[in-house]
């Protein structure tokens, strides 16, 4: 186990932290999870900025499935919520939050999503770990945990309101037990 | 789910629910500003209709553009299918023009299956009604509308009233509504109810009274004048007779239970099968079943053609993880 549940909230707590130092405030912030953890993810570090400057930051969900660079690769994937806040992200600070930033290849397709619900004044990116091995110009604005890994081990984020436990870990290929599946969800 | 949809009944419980699922995640792409996914960009849909059509084609067009497919509008009047040209040379053609999907009606029950399996092509084939057999994508829609507004359909009471005989909507409805749990009841006088009903695995009834109390859903059906070729056309006495009896009026109406929902695949016969009240009324869901065609529409070609095969019916994540 790399980090526990305390590590994890503190982790999210300076994220926060850092995302409201950034924008000097919670003026015109949206959180934006990417599903299904980031989700989750996003809905803390509301609650965290909530408690340190006491304003409610719009949290909403982006799926990038139709987006993805893959999806001819694969049979057709399950959509998850895509829930956008009333509020609208034009002219707003977006947020995109996710569990492991590893290609960047989610995060292009949440850029490509993103542009055709709106037009944000400016888009950051949090994530709870960064592992590593990028293949396209993207980089994190906000890592809770740099995790350097090799390719062939998996990093598994488990989160309490989807898995029942706060945890992240990293297995070798080998070991293929439930965790090293959850790890990704599409 | 399998490579074509052509029968609500090839529909398993867990490719039904996926589809409808995501139905429910593309219905809100109606509010985006930018109403466009780029799931099936580069492929070519062609909506093949040997029999005049609106909602329907409209519909399946509005859904392949969201998708950003290409989309090629196929319909026998004015095209070489009015000159006698076979199904077969007509498929043939479309294969050679490469069409990934080809989404067709055709006045004969079976062309869809036929079109499908004969080896002529290698796109799916999407059934979009044929003869007066099967109307999967209607039914799908349908169960969508009633999903919204009733939640999970186990056990929900559906009366189909009408022309069932002619109807291709009673029979995918019926199909489907079984797979869901749902109960189905068939109203119709005894010269429009199918022969071999009993096989059906549903209700009948001739006396619409008695069912309206019961029920949770109306679900009213046109009387297809037009395929009445039989017995010289005599399927009831007087169209008054058949609407006092068979229509669903305002006083019909009041005797419903205060949850449940009137619908109608349209095209409708104001004042024949419906009352203009009953279609106006708030209980009346015929204008969002039109909606909801769109991404109910959206979510089977997707399905059908997002990946790299049909989605299987796991509706679990198939994830693995070098995509993070």
């Amino acid at each position: 186990m790399v980090l526990d549940g305390r590590d994890v909230s503190r982790a999210l707590t300076r994220i926060a932290h850092e995302i409201l130092e950034r924008n000097k405030g919670a003026r015109d912030l949206v959180l934006l999870g990417i599903p299904t953890r980031g989700v989750y993810l996003a809905q803390r570090v509301a609650a965290k900025i909530a408690s340190v400057e006491g304003v409610d930051v719009p949290v909403g969900s982006l799926d990038v499935t139709m987006y993805r660079d893959d999806l001819r690769m694969r049979p057709a994937r399950t959509l998850l919520p895509t829930e956008i806040p009333s509020g609208g992200i034009d002219g707003k600070t977006v947020v995109l939050v996710d569990d492991v930033l590893f290609s960047g290849r989610t995060i292009r397709a949440a850029l490509d999503a993103m542009s055709d619900v709106g037009r944000p004044q400016a888009v950051r990116l949090a994530v709870l770990v960064d592992r590593g091995h990028r293949e396209l110009p993207i980089r994190a604005d906000f890592v809770g945990k740099n995790l350097p890994t090799s390719l062939v081990e998996k990093v598994a984020v488990r989160l309490e309101e989807y898995d029942g436990e706060d945890c992240v870990s990293i297995a070798g290929v080998v070991s293929t037990g439930s965790t090293t599946e959850t790890e990704v969800a599409p | 789910m399998k490579k074509h949809l052509l029968s609500a009944a090839d529909l398993t419980r867990d490719d039904a629910e996926l589809i409808l699922a995501t139905a429910a995640e593309l219905r809100s792409l109606a509010d985006r500003p930018i109403k466009k996914l780029p799931a099936l960009r580069g492929r070519t849909i062609v909506n093949l209709f040997f029999e005049d059509s609106t909602r329907t084609r409209i519909s399946f067009e509005a859904a392949a553009k969201r998708l950003s497919a290409d989309v090629i509008n196929f319909s026998a009047k004015g095209s070489s299918l009015s000159k006698g040209e076979s199904l077969k040379d007509t498929a043939l053609t479309l294969e050679a023009m490469g069409a990934d999907a080809v989404v067709v009606r055709h006045w004969a029950a079976g062309a869809p299956h036929l079109l499908a399996n004969a080896g002529w092509s290698r796109s799916s084939v999407v059934n979009a009604g044929d003869g007066t057999h099967e109307h999967p994508t209607q039914a799908l829609l349908d169960a969508f509308t009633m999903t919204r507004h009733l939640g999970n359909l186990d056990g929900r009471r559906v009366a189909i009233v009408g022309d069932v005989l002619h109807s291709r909507v009673a029979r995918s409805n019926a199909l489907l509504l079984k797979t869901l749990g749902a109960e189905v009841t068939l109203v119709a006088p005894p010269t429009l109810l199918p022969f071999g009903i009993e096989g059906w695995d549903v209700e009948t009834s001739y006396d619409l009274d008695a069912v309206l109390p019961k029920t949770d859903v109306v679900m009213m059906l046109r009387v297809q004048q037009e395929r009445m070729t039989l017995r010289g056309g005599n399927f009831f006495p007087t169209v008054r007779e058949y609407s006092r009896r068979y229509g669903l009026d305002g006083r019909r109406m009041a005797t419903l239970q205060d949850h449940t929902i009137v619908m109608h695949p349209g095209p409708m016969i104001r004042g024949m099968e419906i009352t203009a009240d009953v279609a106006d009324s708030d209980r009346s869901v015929i204008v969002e079943q039109v909606t909801n065609g769109v991404a109910v529409r959206m979510a089977v070609l997707y399905l059908l053609l997002g990946g790299s095969e049909p989605a299987v019916s796991t509706g679990s994540t198939n994830a693995t993880e070098d995509t993070k």
